[in-house]
């Protein structure tokens, strides 16, 4: 298990790859990436993204054990990033590894529907024209949380 | 105690820690305090609902003990991902 969280960007290839390699008798690997999209009220020039450096890693760290608690995983890797990206730019990747892709899937599910709720990163949204919004908390994203 | 805002909490408060002397037992009476201080802090903390809580890096919630707490952190839900 390995967390990672930076500012800097990140090789999703490189990362996917040497995760890939490293966990022997695994069927299944699965990798989420998520990318900074345009804001749906106009152009956005940036995504600012804060976090809680002392309780980032630590919360990461509770979602990714918890999800290896969960389903039978060889392995599982969260990268996060931080600070101002545009638009295209990727933001976070999971990547879990099972035995079968049903856990694999399930579990990269899990630690996605976790990270947006409970991991300490808030966002905010800069148009071009200087005006600068946080991105509110979504309903749908602490109902997802039920069914876990 | 330190108690640390992150996001439009850090904006309204206008810092992003600060160190309090407090003799408050839980964290809705610490709460209480510092929306007596100044507008700002009442504008941060009208609503509670749409605040959390994190009591030495580890969420919580408005009613729990603040004994041996060295860290509070409060901020808006989170966004991840």
């Amino acid at each position: 298990m390995r967390i990672k969280v930076q500012e800097a960007p990140f090789d999703l290839g490189a990362e996917t790859e040497a995760f890939a390699d490293a966990v022997d008798g695994a069927g299944a690997v699965v990798t989420f990436t998520g990318v900074v999209r345009e804001a749906d009220t106009g152009e956005m020039a940036a995504m600012e993204i804060e976090h809680y450096p002392g309780m980032t890693q630590k919360a990461l760290e509770k979602i990714a054990s918890e999800a290896m608690t969960r389903w039978d995983l060889a392995d599982a890797l969260v990268i996060h990033r931080y600070g101002r990206l545009v638009p295209g730019d990727r933001i976070m990747m999971v990547a879990t590894a099972a035995r079968h892709r049903k856990d694999a899937f399930e579990a990269a599910e899990f630690l996605m529907d976790y990270l947006k709720s409970r991991a300490p990163f808030w966002k905010k949204e800069v148009l071009k024209g200087g005006a600068a919004e946080w991105v509110a908390a979504k309903d749908a994203d602490e109902d997802a949380l039920k069914r876990w | 105690m330190d108690i640390l805002y992150f996001a439009w909490v850090r904006e309204r408060i206008g810092l992003p820690r600060e160190s309090v002397e407090t003799s408050a037992a839980t964290v809705a009476d610490l709460v209480e305090e510092l929306r007596a201080r100044e507008p700002r802090y009442e504008a941060a903390f009208a609503d509670l609902s749409a605040l959390r809580v994190a009591l030495d890096q580890e969420l919580s919630d408005f009613d729990a003990p603040l004994d041996g707490v060295r860290e509070i952190a409060f901020f808006p839900p989170m966004t991840g991902g």
